[in-house]
């Protein structure tokens, strides 16, 4: 089967995507930006999915992606909403200035 | 007939306290009074019907058990809160609530003046729940609750002016000591019923001629700890040191409580055991030989006194050391007949000394009174009557239950007892025909205060002690010997203490030894009142001479044998010293280190993870991604 992209390509991009959005998530300060990281994770995750599902000629993996892309919108609008708020409150989008938590 | 209501003698003194309680001082002093005596005098009539519907019942059959309420069940163990009455424990109330009403009455006019006056018939009418849950209780447990209720009341009343620094602590003292016998009686009470299987008196003393062997050695040791519980509460050698510090309260507590009614609880309480005590010899030897020695060396001690109280009360421990010699000969029924003459003429000696104090301005010295008979004529009268009653003087109420006590402990073999109490006759009468001179006669050396003040006290005052007077001189008459069959007294007792195990009587006396008994008796009281009468009256200046010939002898009767002070150096000091030990080392090294040792590591530990908490949100993520590359790093080198 010539044409097909084998499936260690696909996890390969996949891996490389998360340790991206990884990276992204913790050495970016702007809360935006963060969040476009961990987008990145969610979605390298959903092209495992994939990749799994068709290699393995299983729907459940399509299935999971739907779950995922669902939350995924769930949690941007909750999360836009707290920075919002948060640029609001503190005028500012930085994380390491928004540091009230520490002990 | 319907049977009478016993629960109600002890309810309505506790009713009283309940309304004191929510009246307040909105009674004012009239309405106190009222409802104190009012309830006492109230439960003394119940008293009075009942023990007539008692005695209204055929001999074999006078016994009336009243439950109110299931207490406490476990198992088969189960405790009722129920009261017995039967002609031992009638005997008692009657006692407890006519003593106790005529000591309220004379209250009303001595606290007249006193601030606390609401607390004071608040703590008596409590006192009176007490007393009488303890006489009526028909089972060790709720017995208990009337002991450790009167020790209460005891402790809260000698302590009543508690801003008297020497009546705190003197309250203190009788609250301790009284623990130690309180323990001795816990202990007593388990080993019954650990071997008895029930604390009821009548399925116990039923059950233990078969449970106990005769002489054994659980029902010696058994009865030695009631014993020791006695001991306490009836102020005997070793526990006797409590009872003369506790007339630190008010005179009419030392009457009622610590002569007429608490204190006579542990005579009470051998006598309700006699069943068991009979069944330990050894025992019965015990409380024969302390009684007997308590009898003499408290009298010897009141020999040298000089505060008027203090002189009754160590009479009061020698009384009650004859009451035990005649349970410890065997002669339950001549100590129960001494506890209640002893109650009329003691009670009378405090409230006619509490008369005198209050004529005097609160003055207790002997050597600061004399010549107040013409002055204070009914309390004088009535003193006097007292004084040649517990002499044993005929036709008194104290020869009577005085001779019976002494010819049973004859009669019983028990010669050194004997002995030991009629030299304690001698002595008893001379120490109160000491005090009855130095306070009514010879010349007055009162302080010119005191004499400005001086006053009869007031009738409500006087009224109770004459009531006394004349119960001093004709409640003996119950008891009149020489009667074929026993008199009047015992054979009411007889139902009684005819129950229980074969008991070796005492042999018959004849009728010439019995006069001759009465002989000695009379004489050892005659002797001791010449004495007095030459040394006191006629010749001071010989006491004056023959005091400085025996002055050690003085001292050592003055200081009391130092018995407090060897109390003081062996046992209080060390424990003392050993509770200081306790404090400094066990309470703040130990367990106050423990503790703070387990703050101070928390701390610690605290210190060093709450670097890792930075506030930032990247740095967590970092831990959480470091997390994962570790367990993922794991996963594929072993998974």
């Amino acid at each position: 089967m010539s044409g097909v992209i084998p499936l260690s390509w696909s996890l390969a991009l996949s891996a490389t995507l998360f340790v991206i959005g990884v990276v992204g998530v913790l050495v970016r300060r702007n809360a935006l930006v963060i969040f476009m990281s961990i987008e990145l994770m969610l979605n390298a995750a959903n092209l495992a999915f994939v990749a799994f599902g068709r290699s393995l000629q299983s729907l459940d993996g399509q299935i999971f992606v739907f779950f995922v892309m669902t939350v995924a919108a769930a949690e941007v609008a909750v999360g836009l909403a707290i920075i919002v708020n948060l640029f609001r409150l503190r005028e500012t989008v930085f994380v390491d200035e928004v540091n009230l938590l520490k002990g | 007939m319907t049977l009478p209501l016993i629960s109600l003698i002890p309810a309505l003194p506790l009713a009283a306290v309940a309304l004191h309680l929510l009246l307040g001082d909105r009674l004012g002093k009239r309405g106190t009074a009222l409802l104190a005596c009012g309830a006492v005098g109230a439960a003394f009539l119940l008293a009075l019907r009942a023990v007539f519907a008692l005695a209204a019942r055929p001999e074999a059959d006078r016994t009336l058990v009243e439950i109110v309420t299931t207490w406490m069940r476990a198992g088969d163990f189960s405790v009722d809160i129920s009261f017995l009455l039967d002609p031992l424990s009638a005997v008692m109330i009657l006692v407890v609530t006519g003593v106790g009403f005529l000591i309220h009455v004379y209250s009303i006019g001595y606290m007249a003046h006193d601030a606390s006056f609401r607390r004071f018939f608040l703590y008596l009418n409590l006192f009176m729940f007490a007393m009488l849950t303890l006489v009526l209780a028909d089972n060790f447990l709720l017995m208990f609750v009337g002991w450790e209720g009167v020790g209460l009341c005891s402790y809260l009343l000698i302590g009543f002016w508690y801003e008297r620094p020497s009546a705190a602590q003197a309250g203190k003292k009788a609250f301790v000591v009284n623990r130690i016998g309180d323990f001795g009686f816990l202990l007593g009470m388990l080993t019954l019923f650990a071997f008895g299987g029930t604390l009821n008196f009548t399925r116990l003393f039923a059950v233990a001629p078969h449970v106990f062997a005769a002489g054994g050695t659980v029902i010696t040791i058994a009865t030695l700890l009631l014993f020791l519980g006695a001991t306490g509460k009836s102020a005997q050698i070793p526990l006797y040191v409590w009872l003369p510090d506790a007339m630190e309260g008010p005179t009419p507590v030392s009457a009622l409580i610590h002569a007429a009614t608490m204190v006579t609880a542990g005579v009470y309480m051998v006598a309700r055991c006699h069943v068991l005590f009979r069944l330990a010899p050894v025992s019965l030897e015990v409380v024969a030989v302390v009684g007997a020695a308590t009898a003499l060396f408290a009298a010897t001690i009141g020999l040298a006194q000089n505060d008027i109280k203090r002189v009754l009360a160590y009479s009061t421990v020698s009384q009650l050391g004859y009451m035990f010699m005649a349970c410890g000969v065997g002669a339950f029924s001549a100590g129960i007949f001494h506890l209640m003459t002893h109650s009329f003429f003691k009670a009378l000696l405090f409230l006619g000394a509490g008369s005198v104090i209050h004529a005097l301005s609160n003055e207790q010295d002997l050597r600061r009174m004399g010549a107040l008979s013409s002055r204070l004529p009914w309390t004088h009268g009535t003193m006097l009557v007292a004084t040649l009653a517990i002499t044993g003087l005929p036709p008194l109420a104290g020869f009577f239950s005085k001779d019976e006590i002494l010819s049973s402990a004859f009669a019983s073999g028990h010669f050194g007892v004997w002995l030991v109490g009629v030299a304690g006759a001698v002595i008893t009468a001379f120490y109160m025909f000491r005090l009855y001179i130095l306070c009514f006669r010879g010349s007055s050396r009162l302080t010119h205060e005191a004499e400005q003040h001086l006053h009869e006290s007031r009738p409500s005052m006087i009224a109770p002690l004459v009531v006394l007077a004349v119960l001093s001189a004709v409640g003996g008459w119950v008891g009149m010997p020489f009667q074929a069959g026993g008199h009047a007294f015992e054979r009411w007792l007889r139902p009684v203490f005819e129950g229980g195990p074969a008991f070796a009587p005492a042999r018959e006396l004849s009728h010439g030894t019995e006069w001759a008994l009465v002989a000695v008796s009379v004489t050892a009281g005659v002797i001791g009142i010449l004495t007095a009468l030459r040394l006191y009256l006629q010749s001071p200046q010989t006491a004056t001479s023959l005091a400085s010939r025996y002055a050690s002898l003085r001292t050592l009767l003055v200081n009391k044998y130092w018995i407090d002070e060897l109390l003081d150096a062996a046992v209080v000091r060390p424990f003392g010293a050993f509770s200081g030990w306790l404090w400094r080392f066990w309470d703040v090294v130990i367990v106050d280190g423990t503790v703070n040792a387990v703050g101070y590591a928390l701390e610690g530990a605290s210190a060093v993870l709450r670097l890792f908490q930075t506030g930032f949100v990247g740095t967590y993520a970092l831990f959480l991604a470091l997390g994962v590359a570790a367990m993922l790093l794991h996963f594929l080198r072993h998974g």
